[in-house]
C-alpha cells in the first residue's frame, strides 16, 4: 500500500489522484495529495509509474499498512525504480529498447514450465 | 453529496468500463461514426487486470491450415461448449487489429527480425488504446463508475447512471447502445488489479432482464508471494517446500485436471508453502527486470533475492476474471439477452471460444479485443438505424444498495466477504465443490442478499462501495446456483460428488434473477424457439 508521499519531492501536480483506478487519494489543498482511503489500495504502483516527480513509495504488503522510514527509503535507490525500469516518459528520447526482450516472455515461461515438468519427470522415475 | 448537480448527457453509444474491452469498443464505435462516450470507474489506462498484467493475444497467422488447427486444437479442450466459427473470428479478427495500435504502442522486435504483435506490456498497452480513443473522439469520462442502468417502457436498454466520484456529482447518460465491458468478478481476492472488478455489470444486466452463462467456470488462481499479488512469469520452474524445508510433492504446471493447482490449495491448507525459483530459465533471471519490471518491487522492498531465497506464496483467485463466466451473448453482434445492451471483455461470457476452460492468457485477451471491436461497432450501427432512441427517457433499473424494497437501515456488510469467496475463493469450496457446500453457500448468500436488498442504503459516493458489495453477492448466487445446477465435473468446474462429465449437461448453462435466481440449459431455451416457430 501507499506507504509514504515525499512532499519536499511532490510538485502537487495531483497526477496520481486522477490516475488512482481505485480513488485512494485526495487531492491535498495546497501541495501534496492526501492518502484517503487506504483500504482501497491494491498495491499495483500505477502511482509510481505516473508520478513524474518520483515522490511516492509503495510498500510491497498488500495485506497490512506498513510505517516506513523516509530516510531509509531516499537512501534505498527504489524511489523511481520502478519508472525508470519501465523506460516510462522516456520513450520520445530515442529508441533504448524497452520492449526488444519482452517478446521472450512466452517462451520463458514455457522454458519454466519444461524445466519443472523433467524435474517432475526424474522425481517419479 | 450535492444531489441537484447532476452530468447529463446525450450520446449514440455508452461504453461501461475502461479495460481492453472497453476501449477496443469504443475505438471501434468511434470508427463506425457514432459519437462515444465511455464511463470508466477507475482511470483508463490503470484500471483493471490489463493495466497490470502482460496480455500475450491469440495470434495465428492468416494460413488456413494453420488457422484450422489452432481451432481444432483449442476446440478438443474446451469440453464442447465452444463453437469454431467464434474461434476463427477472434483469431482473424485480432491479427488485423493490434497492428493498427502502431501508432500509440511501440511495438518492438519479435527476435527474428520482425515486429512482436501478440504480447503487449500492460501500462504501455492500456495508455496506447486511451491515446487511440481520444484520437478517435471518444469522450472519456474517469472515476465516473456506473451504478445502474437505464431502460424504457419497452425494456429496452438506453442508457445507465452512477457517481462521479472525484466530483461526487451524479451523472446520466441516455444512449442509443450500451456496451458493458465492466470486466470479471475476482470476489475481492487480492488479484493485482481486480479491485475494481466487483461485478457491477453483471447485477446491471440483470437487473434489466439479462441472462448470464458458464457462471460455474469460475475457479482459477494465480501464483505470487504471500504478501503482494504480480504477474505469474517467475514461477513456473518454481520448487515448493513446507516451512520444515521438505519438498511438497507438486505436478508441474499445466498437467490437466488442475493438479498443479490442487497440490499447492492442499499443502496451502496445511500451512505456509516456500517457493523456491533456483532453478528457473537462466535468461529469466538476467531479464526478469526488463520484461517485467513490477516482478521486482515486491522482493527488492523486502530485501529478498527471488531467485536466491525461499519466501511464502499464496494464490490469488482470478473468479471470472480468468474463469469464463459472464453475460450471455445471444448473436454474433455481441448483443445480450435484452435489447440496446452488448456485452465484451471478462463482462461476457467466454464460453464461446473457451468453452469450459479458462482459455489462457492468448485466447483471453483475443476474446476481450475482439468483442470489444465487435460489440462497438454493432452498437454504433443500431444507434445510427434507432437515434430516437436517445431522446426516450429511461426509468433508472437499479435495485439492491440503491433503492431498498422496505425500510432503509445500516446492515452490517463485513459477512459478504466471507460468504461470496466460500464458494470461488476459499480452496475447500472453490476446488473441491459438492452439493453440500455449494447449498451451503447459497444459504448464506441468500440471507445476505435478502437483507442488503431490503434494506441496505447509502449516499454520496458511499454509493459505489455499497453498489460493489451487491454485485458481488449477486455473482456469488449465480454461481452458486450455476455450480448446483452443472451435477457432474467439466473444466474448471469440479465436484467431489459428481467427479466425471455428463453428456446431457453437454450445453452453457444459463442463469440469472435477482431475488429468485434460476438456471436453464441454453439448449433448452433453443428447443423451445424452435417449438414456438413450430
Amino acid at each position: 500500500m501507499i506507504a509514504h508521499i515525499f512532499e519536499d519531492r511532490c510538485d502537487g501536480c495531483n497526477n496520481c489522484v486522477a490516475i488512482c483506478p481505485t480513488h485512494v487519494l485526495d487531492a491535498g489543498k495546497d501541495g501534496a495529495p492526501v492518502v484517503a482511503r487506504i483500504d482501497q489500495c491494491q498495491t499495483c504502483y500505477m502511482c509510481e509509474l505516473y508520478c513524474t516527480s518520483d515522490a511516492i513509495y509503495v510498500d510491497p504488503d498488500q495485506h497490512h499498512l506498513h510505517v516506513v522510514d523516509p530516510q531509509a527509503i531516499l537512501e534505498s535507490g527504489h524511489l523511481g525504480r520502478l519508472r525508470h525500469d519501465y523506460g516510462w516518459g522516456r520513450e520520445a528520447g530515442g529508441d533504448e529498447g524497452h520492449l526488444s526482450d519482452f517478446w521472450r516472455l512466452g517462451p520463458l515461461l514455457r522454458e519454466g514450465a519444461e524445466i519443472a515438468a523433467r524435474r517432475y519427470a526424474g522425481r517419479k522415475a | 453529496m450535492s444531489g441537484h448537480d447532476v452530468l447529463a448527457l446525450t450520446t449514440d453509444v455508452l461504453i461501461v468500463g475502461g479495460g481492453m474491452a472497453a476501449c477496443w469498443a469504443a475505438t471501434a464505435a468511434a470508427r463506425a461514426g457514432a459519437r462515444v462516450v465511455l464511463v470508466d470507474k477507475g482511470f483508463v489506462g490503470t484500471s483493471g487486470v490489463t493495466a497490470t498484467g502482460g496480455p500475450n493475444h491469440w495470434w495465428v497467422p492468416p494460413d488456413p491450415a494453420k488457422r484450422a488447427q489452432a481451432v481444432e486444437d483449442r476446440l478438443a479442450r474446451a469440453f464442447d461448449l465452444a463453437e469454431r466459427d467464434w474461434m476463427a473470428r477472434i483469431i482473424d479478427e485480432t491479427w488485423r487489429a493490434l497492428p493498427e495500435l502502431a501508432g500509440y504502442y511501440p511495438f518492438d522486435s519479435d527476435g527474428r527480425g520482425g515486429t512482436f504483435y501478440s504480447g503487449v506490456r500492460g501500462p504501455e498497452y492500456m495508455r496506447a488504446l486511451r491515446r487511440f480513443a481520444a484520437d478517435l473522439g471518444v469522450s472519456i469520462l474517469d472515476h465516473h463508475p456506473a451504478l445502474e442502468l437505464l431502460v424504457d417502457h419497452d425494456g429496452v436498454v438506453v442508457g445507465a447512471a452512477g457517481h462521479a466520484r472525484l466530483d461526487d456529482r451524479l451523472w446520466a447518460i441516455q444512449a442509443s447502445s450500451v456496451v458493458l465491458a465492466t470486466g470479471g468478478c475476482a470476489f475481492r481476492s487480492g488479484l493485482i488489479g481486480s479491485h475494481g472488478n466487483t461485478g457491477d455489470g453483471l447485477l446491471m444486466a440483470a437487473e434489466a432482464g439479462a441472462a448470464l452463462s458458464g457462471m460455474e467456470f469460475s475457479v482459477s488462481y494465480s501464483l505470487s508471494p504471500a504478501w503482494n499479488s504480480t504477474r505469474t512469469l517467475p514461477y513456473f520452474a518454481a520448487r515448493f517446500f513446507d516451512q520444515e524445508g521438505r519438498e511438497l510433492d507438486v505436478p508441474p504446471p499445466m498437467s490437466g485436471e488442475a493438479a498443479h493447482l490442487k497440490a499447492l490449495a492442499t499443502a496451502m491448507i496445511e500451512g505456509p508453502v516456500l517457493a523456491d525459483l533456483s532453478d528457473a530459465p537462466a535468461l529469466l533471471k538476467q531479464l526478469l527486470r526488463r520484461i517485467q519490471p513490477a516482478s521486482m518491487p515486491p522482493f527488492e522492498r523486502r530485501g529478498v533475492d527471488l531467485f536466491e531465497n525461499r519466501f511464502p506464496i499464496r494464490l490469488f483467485g482470478e473468479g471470472t476474471v480468468r474463469g469464463t463466466g459472464g453475460l450471455q451473448i445471444v448473436d454474433e453482434k455481441c448483443r445480450t439477452s435484452v435489447e440496446g445492451l452488448y456485452a465484451a471483455g471478462d463482462a461476457a461470457t467466454r464460453e464461446l471460444i473457451a468453452g469450459a476452460t479458462s482459455g489462457g492468457g492468448a485466447q483471453n485477451a483475443a476474446w476481450a479485443l475482439t468483442s470489444g471491436r465487435i460489440a462497438g461497432q454493432a452498437a454504433a450501427r443500431a444507434a445510427s438505424q434507432r437515434k430516437s432512441r436517445a431522446t426516450a427517457r429511461g426509468r433508472p433499473v437499479g435495485g439492491a444498495g440503491l433503492r431498498p424494497a422496505a425500510d432503509a437501515r445500516p446492515i452490517d456488510l463485513s459477512p459478504v466477504i466471507p460468504a461470496v469467496q466460500a464458494s470461488t475463493i476459499d480452496f475447500d469450496g472453490a476446488l473441491w465443490r459438492s452439493e453440500a457446500k455449494l447449498s451451503s453457500a447459497k444459504a448464506r448468500l441468500d440471507l445476505l442478499w435478502r437483507d442488503i436488498a431490503d434494506h441496505a442504503y447509502a449516499t454520496g459516493i458511499a454509493r459505489i462501495a455499497l453498489r460493489e458489495q451487491a454485485a458481488m453477492v449477486a455473482a456469488a448466487r449465480w454461481v452458486c446456483a450455476s455450480a448446483l445446477a452443472r451435477t457432474e465435473s467439466r473444466g474448471m468446474h469440479m465436484r467431489t460428488d459428481k467427479p466425471g462429465l455428463d453428456p446431457a449437461l453437454g450445453a452453457r448453462l444459463l442463469t440469472g434473477g435477482l431475488d429468485n435466481v434460476w438456471t436453464r440449459l441454453e439448449t433448452d431455451i433453443v428447443s423451445q424457439r424452435i417449438e414456438a416457430v413450430a
